[in-house]
């Protein structure tokens, strides 16, 4: 660092940027086009084609091919029909999000403030489960929940499962998959807002007779806003569309939205319906984020 | 007052530490199913140790294609992706230009959108245009999701970069090439390398997009799939051990490399200085 005390002779005062010459104002395009091409054209354009995909004719196939009849009847339509899976999607995720606010908050305050040197690691151990393939890990779960397994062996000898009782391929087994896999992008961000959080501001709060509830009432929490909003979205937006849990770890019964949009493109060859229901689906979602952002009433998270 | 304190700290640490049993439990029960002879194919309980499945990883040779099939794609669109996405990131710390927030938003809008309308989307698409999917539609796809994070990163790095190294360079007589071969570059290789890695992760992970858009080919994440309705070999739970295993290795050694990168182009910038 001594060596770079002779740097500030020409940087202590503002100096103004360095000329541009003619190339150079070319030069950000030129950097911007092949990445924003790309985008445009496999991001933006695919929405427009499955827009009008979702307008189809419901009576083509894939083999006679649509005719483009602006058929909007293909959304009640599809609604009507997949109501079921289309509200427990988000029924599902919002009990997962609740969960995983209640073990997130907890394990974001305890990394940031109580961790000291073992902070790195820990939040290594938020990560980790990342490291490996999400499906390898949904079907470890499996395992967990057995029937044979030891805890469900346990939960029926204390009574809370009866003698038949099981955990996989119940709701309960796809909310905690849910949970579990999408717990960690909850915690960064929460993490990363509440490590910014003064410690003294909580013992201000206590010298003022602020009680513990009271003083994360009106400092921690409002301090951890950004964070837990961004948390929120980054947890429920994957999780309302996820449809692996609900496949590995539930039933037809437990089935979300993205299971009926996945043989409707893949199974029923269905496209109309199969394009109406995932616009439907990023509607909702993006109207739910809407809202929530106007009453979190904050607009820099994003 | 102080007891009470002394609890609630505690009492904050021992849920953390629940919820980390929560979060990790599952990679141990991978790691100890990859020592696992099933009784039966379609059976996911453990039943006896064995050292089988690490010996012979690819006694089902399937699985072996689609992760080398994986890696494949995953190079490709890393890449691809990384190159794209860094251009980008210069662009937008650097250079000022027109219609910088509807770039922003084309940027963000992917990380935002569900991946189910995504890989529909796409699927339309390549559809409509008459397109055959397979191992390219793949890679088109995961490059389109995974420039986005790229991009986030590698900014993040450029705009927490001190611009001062730079312009000492440029003092010193250095040409724009060299500053940013020697300075620019070596600072902001750390953020390139990470979203290279995260890029890689992102690919080789994919499934929802990936089914979409794959045709025929098989990817880890879709091999995976199939086989939970077939019966899974236990050799996949020796893949996900490796995987875990090899990616906390690259975590340890980025980490350990950013940091010894950034003391070198400090060295740089220092030495010319320290001559008179």
């Amino acid at each position: 660092m001594s060596a770079l005390a002779h740097v500030p002779t020409s940087a202590g005062k503002p100096a103004p940027p360095p000329v541009r010459r003619g190339r150079n104002r070319l030069l950000p395009y030129l950097l911007l086009l092949p990445g924003a091409a790309w985008l445009l054209v496999f991001f933006a354009l695919p929405l427009v084609q499955l827009a009008s995909a979702s307008l189809y004719d419901p009576a083509g196939s894939l083999s006679t091919g649509y005719a483009m009849t602006w058929a909007f009847s293909n959304y009640p339509d599809a609604l009507q029909a997949y109501w079921p899976q289309f509200s427990r999607s988000f029924l599902y995720s919002a009990i997962a999000l609740v969960l995983a606010l209640l073990m997130g908050y907890p394990l974001a305050y305890a990394i940031a403030q109580k961790a000291g040197r073992w902070k790195n690691l820990l939040l290594v151990a938020v990560v980790a489960p990342m490291f490996t393939s999400f499906l390898v890990r949904t079907l470890a779960w499996k395992t967990i929940l057995s029937d044979n397994g030891a805890l469900v062996g346990l939960l029926r000898d204390v009574h809370l499962l009866g003698p038949d009782g099981r955990l996989l391929a119940t709701p309960i087994a796809v909310v905690l998959g849910l949970t579990y896999n999408f717990l960690p992008f909850l915690v960064l961000p929460l993490y990363a807002s509440l490590e910014r959080l003064d410690p003294r501001l909580l013992e201000a709060a206590s010298d003022l007779y602020a009680s513990p509830l009271r003083a994360f009432a009106k400092v921690t929490l409002p301090l951890s806003m950004p964070g837990l909003i961004a948390g929120t979205l980054l947890f429920f937006i994957p999780a309302t569309g996820d449809y692996i849990n609900a496949e590995l770890l539930g039933t037809p019964n437990e089935y979300m939205i993205g299971n009926v949009i996945d043989s409707a493109f893949l199974v029923r060859l269905d496209y109309p319906q199969g394009a109406a229901l995932s616009f439907l689906l990023m509607a909702a979602i993006l109207a739910i984020v809407f809202v929530y952002l106007r009453r979190a009433g904050t607009e820099e998270v994003l | 007052m102080k007891v009470r304190r002394w609890l609630a700290d505690r009492w904050v640490m021992g849920v953390a530490l629940l919820v980390l049993g929560y979060l990790t439990l599952p990679i141990m029960v991978v790691a100890g199913l990859s020592f696992n002879r099933p009784s039966s194919r379609l059976s996911y309980d453990f039943n006896e140790f064995t050292l089988d499945n690490w010996k012979q990883p690819c006694a089902t040779s399937d699985m072996c294609d689609a992760v080398v099939r994986s890696m494949q794609i995953g190079l490709i669109a890393t890449v691809a992706s990384t190159i794209l996405g860094t251009l980008m990131a210069f662009a937008l710390v650097r250079h000022s230009f027109r219609g910088r927030s509807g770039l922003n938003g084309l940027i963000f809008l992917p990380m935002a959108t569900p991946e189910l309308v995504m890989g529909t989307s796409l699927l339309a698409l390549f559809v409509a245009a008459g397109v055959p999917q397979g191992f390219w539609t793949i890679v088109i796809a995961h490059v389109m999701f995974c420039m986005s994070f790229v991009v986030v990163t590698v900014k993040a790095r450029l705009s927490g970069m001190d611009r001062r190294l730079e312009e000492a360079a440029m003092d010193l007589y250095a040409s724009e090439w060299q500053t940013f071969r020697r300075i620019t570059l070596p600072l902001v290789l750390p953020g390139i390398v990470a979203a290279a890695l995260l890029a890689f992760s992102l690919s080789f992970d994919d499934f929802i997009i990936t089914n979409f858009n794959a045709g025929t080919t098989v990817t880890f994440p879709m091999y995976v799939w199939g086989a939970s309705q077939r019966g899974i070999p236990p050799q996949v739970n020796v893949i996900g051990t490796a995987m875990f295993v090899i990616a906390l290795l690259l975590v340890g050694a980025t980490s350990l490399r950013g940091r010894r990168a950034r003391r070198a182009a400090l060295a740089v910038v220092a030495t010319p200085a320290g001559k008179p």
